[in-house]
Parts: C-alpha cells; sequence; structure tokens
C-alpha cells in the first residue's frame, strides 16, 4: 500500500507534495492555520500522510510532535487512506438494542476488518459512531450519504454490493 | 503591585495578589500535596490533588491554579479535602501498574509518595488498564506510558524550558497518550536527548535507558581492561543519593567508590576538560584572528549539539570542532593509555559517568567511532552509578577518600567547573587570556542565570561572551546572532537548566536551590585547587609532549575533533 512517499525520489516526492504547497500558499504560515490547513489536506489526500504533516509542520513553525498531538485530538482526521466509501455503523442505545453488534460483526466478516480499519482494496473503511440520530430506523447504518435501516445481518451483503 | 490578606487554616498571611493559594499556603509553612504542578513550569491543573477547601462556600479548589482574593478563608487539610485528594490518586493508582518493586522510580516516585502520605493502603478501583508497550529504543530514554499519569510536565519541560516540543499529548480520553510524532524513537526526532522530561516525571514513565547490567557484564569479565572516567559535576551531586547534603563535594569518596566496584582504573573526565580547554582555546584563538567566522561556539554538550543539528544549520560551522571532554577522554584510553599500558586497544572497556542522558546518544555517533569501534563504551548516568554502589553494598558516606590514578586522572579547577553553567568559559578564557597576553584572568565569578552576558577584556580587545542554560534560552541567543542583531566571540551553550549540574541524569528530586548547591560546590573545588588553569595541568602537558605534539597539530586534529550533521528539523 502506498502510504509513504519517503522512499521514494525526490522528484516525486515533490510532485506528491505540490498541492499542499498551493493549500500552504493560500495562508499565511500562521500556527491558527493549522486547522483548517489540516481539512484541506485531507480533503485533496483523502487521509493525512506522514510526510505532509512534517511539511505543514515546517510551513507553520511548529513541531512535529505539536501537529500529530492535534491531528490525533480531531477525530475528523485520518493518519491512514481511507476507503472509497465510508461506512459509519451506529452505536447509539437505540441501535445496541435493536442488535446493532450483529450488523457490525456480519460487517466485519464481509469485509474482513476491524473496526476503524480500511480494506486493502481501498474499497470500504469501517468505523462504529455514537449516535448518527436516526433511532426510529434503529439499527442503522450510513454509507457515504446514504442511510440504510432496521437491519437484519443478512441484509449486510447486497447492500455492500450495491457499492461495489 | 498590591497585596491581599487571606486567612489559611486560621492563620492570616499577607501575599501578591497573583499568588495561588498554593503559593501562599507555602509562605505559612503549609504543605499542600500536587503532582501536575512543577515550580519551574506553567500551571497546568489537571490532577487535583493539591484541592483545598473553600471554608465559606465549601467548595474545593485546585490551590496550585487558584488565585487569591481578599479575605478568602481556606482549609487546607479537613476531612473532606484529604478523602478528594485520596480519591484523586486512588483514580490514578486504578489504572497505574502495581509493579513497584521492579520500577527505576521505587523510592524517587512522587505517586508513591503521595498514595503513602494520603493513607492509601489498597486499590478499591480497578479500572481498565492501559496496556502499551515499553518503548526502549532509546538511544537515551526509556518510555513506559502505562505508568504515565497525563500530569503533562515532561511536555512543559520539553518546550518551554527547550523550546524542541518533541513530546505531546495524542489522541484523547483513555486512549490519550503522551508521545512522540508517529510513536518515532526519539533517535528519530528533534529530540536533544537531555533527560529534562525523565527528571520532572513525577513516576517511572519517562526514565534513562539504563547500561548498568551491560557495565557489570565488562567489569567481570576478566579479558577486559575496564576503565572509569567520571564527569566534573558527579563529585558534587551524587553524594544526595546516600543521604548527604546537595553541593557536598565527594571526590574522594567517589573515587573509593569506583574502586569497589572493580573498576581497573579510576581516572576523571576533568581531565579531558583540560584537553578540550587546550584545543578549544587555540582554536578561538585562531578565530580572533581571522582564522575562521565568529561567534565560536561550544560543542562539549551532547544535547545542544543535536539541537543546533536539528535547528541551526546555519551556525554549524561556528560549533568547536573539538570533541566533548568524554569523547577526548575515551579516544585517549584506546590511543596514547593503551600504547603506554602495552593493552590491545580492543581489550578496553571505557565506561563514563554522566549527569547526562544524552551522552548516551553521543557515545554512538558513527563520526566518533574510530575504524567503526565506539570510542565510549558503556555511559551511566549519576543515579545509575548510585544503585550500583548500593548493589555492590558500599556504604558510600564512611568511605575513606582516595585520589584519583595518575596519567588520566589529574584535573584543575578550570575543568571542574566545566560542570556548571559559565564553567566552560571561564576555563577557556583563563588559557586564552594567558596566551595572548601572559596575564591571568580576573576571576569573572559569573551567575547561574539562564542568560547571561560579558564583555571580557583580552589585550586590547573586548570579547564578547554569552553563555545560555536551557534550549529555550539558547534559542533567544542564537536568533539574535541569525538576525545579526548581536556580535558575540564566543558562545556558550548547555542543554540542561544551569548546565550538568542540573543534567537529565542527575539524582532526583532535584530543584534549582539543589542546583544551585552542586554549582557552588564545584566553585568551592576550583577556589580550593592547587592548579586552576588548563594549560598548567601537568598530565596534559605530558600528553602533548609525549604523544599529541601541539594543540590542533595533525595527530591531536585526528584524535580529538569531530564534524557535525545537518538533521531534518523534525
Ligand atoms: S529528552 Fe529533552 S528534548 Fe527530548 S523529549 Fe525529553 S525534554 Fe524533550
Ligand atoms: S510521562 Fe511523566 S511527566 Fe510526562 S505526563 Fe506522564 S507522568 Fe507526567
Ligand atoms: S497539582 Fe494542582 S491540579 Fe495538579
Amino acid at each position: 500500500m502506498d502510504c509513504c512517499t519517503c522512499n521514494e525520489s525526490d522528484k516525486s516526492r515533490q510532485e506528491y507534495l505540490a498541492p499542499l504547497q498551493t493549500i500552504l500558499d493560500g495562508y499565511e504560515g500562521k500556527e491558527k492555520d493549522l486547522i483548517p490547513i489540516l481539512q484541506e489536506s485531507q480533503e485533496e489526500y483523502g487521509y493525512l500522510a506522514e510526510e505532509v504533516l512534517k511539511e505543514i509542520a515546517s510551513n507553520l513553525d511548529l513541531s512535529f510532535g505539536q501537529v500529530y498531538g492535534v491531528v490525533t485530538f480531531y477525530s475528523q482526521f485520518h493518519l491512514e487512506p481511507r476507503g472509497e466509501n465510508v461506512i459509519r455503523i451506529c452505536m447509539g442505545t437505540a441501535c445496541h438494542v435493536k442488535g446493532g453488534d450483529k450488523i457490525l460483526d456480519k460487517l466485519k466478516e464481509e469485509l474482513e476488518i476491524d473496526d476503524g480499519e480500511t480494506t486493502d482494496d481501498l474499497k470500504f473503511t469501517l468505523e462504529a459512531v455514537a449516535c448518527i440520530g436516526a433511532c426510529g430506523l434503529a439499527p442503522v447504518i450510513m454509507i457515504n450519504d446514504n442511510t440504510h435501516g432496521r437491519l437484519v445481518p443478512k441484509d449486510i451483503p447486497e447492500i455492500l454490493t450495491q457499492y461495489e | 503591585m498590591g497585596t491581599v490578606s487571606i486567612i489559611i487554616d486560621g492563620q492570616q498571611v499577607e501575599v501578591e495578589q497573583e499568588a495561588t493559594l498554593l503559593e501562599a499556603a507555602s509562605k505559612l509553612g503549609i504543605e499542600i500535596p500536587t503532582l501536575c504542578y512543577h515550580p519551574d513550569l506553567t500551571l497546568h491543573g489537571s490532577c487535583r490533588v493539591c484541592v483545598v477547601e473553600n471554608e465559606e462556600t465549601g467548595d474545593l479548589l485546585a490551590s496550585c491554579v487558584t488565585p487569591v482574593t481578599d479575605g478568602m478563608k481556606i482549609l487546607t487539610h479537613t476531612a473532606k479535602v484529604r478523602s478528594a485528594r485520596r480519591i484523586n490518586v486512588e483514580l490514578l493508582l486504578a489504572n497505574h501498574p502495581n509493579d513497584c518493586l521492579g520500577c527505576d522510580r521505587n523510592g524517587t516516585c512522587e505517586l508513591q509518595d503521595i498514595a503513602f502520605d494520603l493513607g492509601i493502603t489498597e486499590i478499591r478501583f480497578a479500572g481498565e488498564m492501559k496496556d502499551y508497550p515499553v518503548d526502549d529504543t532509546g538511544p537515551a530514554l526509556k518510555k513506559e506510558p502505562n505508568k504515565c499519569i497525563l500530569c503533562g510536565r515532561c511536555v512543559r519541560v520539553c518546550e518551554e524550558i527547550q523550546g524542541v516540543f518533541a513530546l505531546d499529548f495524542t489522541d484523547r480520553g483513555f486512549q490519550s497518550v503522551i508521545t512522540t510524532a508517529f510513536d518515532h524513537s526519539h533517535a528519530e526526532v528533534n529530540c536533544a536527548n537531555c533527560g529534562q522530561c525523565a527528571t520532572v516525571c513525577p513516576t517511572g514513565a519517562i526514565t534513562e535507558l539504563r547500561y548498568r547490567e551491560k557495565v557489570w557484564q565488562a567489569i567481570e569479565d576478566e579479558s577486559k581492561h575496564v576503565i572509569v572516567q567520571t564527569a566534573p559535576s558527579i563529585q558534587s551531586a551524587i553524594g544526595e543519593e546516600f543521604g548527604l547534603e546537595p553541593g557536598t563535594v565527594a571526590t574522594g569518596k567517589l573515587a573509593a567508590a569506583l574502586r569497589r566496584l572493580g573498576f581497573d582504573k579510576v581516572f576523571s573526565t576533568d581531565f579531558a576538560a583540560d584537553l578540550t580547554i587546550m584545543e578549544e582555546g587555540n582554536e578561538f584563538i585562531k578565530k580572533l584572528k581571522g582564522d575562521k567566522e565568529l561567534p565560536h561556539i561550544t560543542s562539549c554538550c551532547p544535547g545542544w549539539v543535536k539541537f543546533c543539528e536539528h535547528n541551526y544549520h546555519d551556525l554549524l560551522d561556528n560549533l568547536s570542532t573539538a570533541k566533548s571532554p568524554m569523547s577526548m577522554f575515551s579516544s585517549i584510553t584506546k590511543s596514547y593509555y593503551a600504547e603506554k599500558m602495552g593493552l590491545d586497544p580492543e581489550d578496553i572497556y571505557t565506561v563514563a559517568v554522566m549527569p547526562c542522558t544524552a551522552k548516551k546518544f553521543e557515545m554512538e555517533r558513527e563520526e566518533l567511532k574510530e575504524n567503526r569501534v565506539q570510542s565510549t563504551d558503556g555511559v551511566l548516568t549519576t543515579r545509575e552509578l548510585a544503585r550500583m554502589i548500593k548493589e555492590m553494598g558500599v556504604d558510600f558516606v564512611s568511605l575513606e577518600e582516595e585520589e584519583y590514578d595518575q596519567m588520566l586522572g589529574t584535573s584543575t579547577g578550570a575543568a571542574t567547573i566545566f560542570g556548571a553553567t559559565g564553567g566552560v568559559t571561564e576555563a577557556a578564557l583563563r588559557t586564552v587570556k594567558e596566551k595572548i597576553t601572559g596575564e591571568p584572568l580576573d576571576r569573572l565569578d559569573l551567575g547561574f542565570e539562564g542568560i547571561n552576558e560579558e564583555t571580557v577584556k583580552i589585550g586590547d580587545r573586548n570579547i564578547k561572551v554569552a553563555i545560555a542554560n536551557g534550549l529555550a534560552n539558547a534559542t533567544e541567543i542564537l536568533e539574535g546572532v541569525r538576525a545579526g542583531k548581536s556580535e558575540y566571540d564566543f558562545i556558550e551553550i548547555m542543554a540542561c537548566p544551569m548546565g550538568c549540574v542540573g543534567g537529565g541524569g542527575q539524582p532526583l528530586p532535584t530543584s534549582t536551590e539543589i542546583k544551585c548547591k552542586r554549582a557552588e560546590g564545584l566553585k568551592s573545588i576550583d577556589k580550593s585547587e592547587a592548579i586552576r588553569k588548563s594549560h598548567e595541568n601537568p598530565e596534559v602537558k605530558k600528553l602533548y609532549n609525549d604523544y599529541l605534539g601541539e594543540p590542533l597539530s595533525g595527530y591531536s586534529h585526528h584524535l580529538l575533533h569531530t564534524d557535525y550533521q545537518p538533521r531534518d528539523r523534525n
């Protein structure tokens, strides 16, 4: 999996970082710009690679450690590549009562990944979340912006094929 | 600045408006337990071990962060307060590994002491345990995140005193852990290996990477000739480990104890500090004559050198190329000493007792290896040596004083003061002035401030000197140099507060007051020493006569100088 550019030649590293440079050029290089820069960079690359964070740190005159601290604090930021489709499974009270954990087990089984992981083909990322506010449809999952509710485990394979 | 008056435990006290309840209580001699608070660092207010009760409202207040207000009535040890403190500590213990017996900080752990003082005899709450691996990739420090109570002292010292920012809080909630970016080893990030984080950590979560076992092995190996050298600052600090007053000069006992441990030769790094002055002093004289650009910057502190390699690529050329005293000493043991003694350098094992964790990193530097063989084989901190002495059952305090061995054991006053901030400067200028003008230098009597600036007249030239200890202070000086605002001739930098006396490997607990006493101890040796100038050290003179030739000559250059490598900023 290509998640790090450190071993590649300097040229391809520069190419990889070129879009980041454009993002950084849009800011004044101040500490206060950190969060929006991280957001834009993640939008661009899909996740925040080590090389990208290092570059951001140097540009904002921050240490790598500080930037890493901020990135790991917010759940919106990701250090690993993300799947094309993000599956969020609700673990809130209503979904729990209605068997949400069985849905989660089925998803794990079908995708062969754990909570928080991404499939090797980068198709799916699985995330257990607290509540997505659709308790009436419990147990419920969201794939990208689509809600799939009142699920039983055997519905899962059919739903997944819609995204493959 | 106005003052306010408050009542603590029925006693009235007048304090400055900005004071905290903790400071007001301490003025009355009332002790309040603290964990996340550290007198040298900014306030954090996270552990809540320091709570006190507001007598009027019954509220519990964290005394370390609560400012005084006029007329306040505070109770510091009510049943309610004691119970709250106890619960807060019990909650910390709920997910703390219960293996004090095997911990490096057993006996010096603040959490252990507080739990004892609060009368905690059992751990009532069985919490989920953290399960992080021990990071012993070093090269200087070992981290055990499971023992961390998230007080943030290490993060603050690294930021505020060192300006390095290698460590930070990462993740959230129960997953929170103090670590480097991407958990990289300290060798791979911008860490200076100074060990200040280890000295402020209240628990055993950050400690030095141990070398004791390897040194014991070498001592027991009959085929090895094991040499020990002790850095200048050890003699006025190690006594603390055995109950002596901080600053007690224990040079003779130290030599005696080292012999009891079984070292074949007991030598002193002070000898090599004099050698460093011979090389570095002459280097500086050449620069004064226009040989190379000024300022001349010292390079004996390995924490500072690594910091410079990360952050000041433009100043690497200004660093003295002289190796540190430790590394000079070790090179000499494997060349001159080996030759004189008829020993194969491969059979010599050179141990250095250092106040410092960064020396463990320096020891492994590729550029200091001769034919890929390390010159220093093992570095022990002051704390580690004390443990070895205890292990051998040596009663340090009642030892008869002994002398260091000859050939590499003679020290001068100049060498001794290397161990405190300003010492290298004073030692260097003593030799430089006398070389240039033939006249001795008047005592500089520099203080121990974080930043010190002086002008010293040598002949018709005013030498501008800057001295900094603590890397954040160094940054202040160097930014001035970079911006072309300050024109110094000589800059001395030590990574640790007050220099080696405040080193990351020195006895715990430590404080500014204790460091001052250690420094005063070294100054007292300098005052009483018969020889006070490096160039008058008879063993150093003999070394040049018999072996090296002139300072900076081809052979000394090969053996006693090094170079530096730029490293990534992060
Ligand atoms: S050793 Fe020094 S520089 Fe490294 S993390 Fe600790 S305090 Fe920071
Ligand atoms: S490692 Fe030590 S100093 Fe740092 S937060 Fe943890 S307990 Fe505090
Ligand atoms: S010492 Fe006051 S909150 Fe930690």
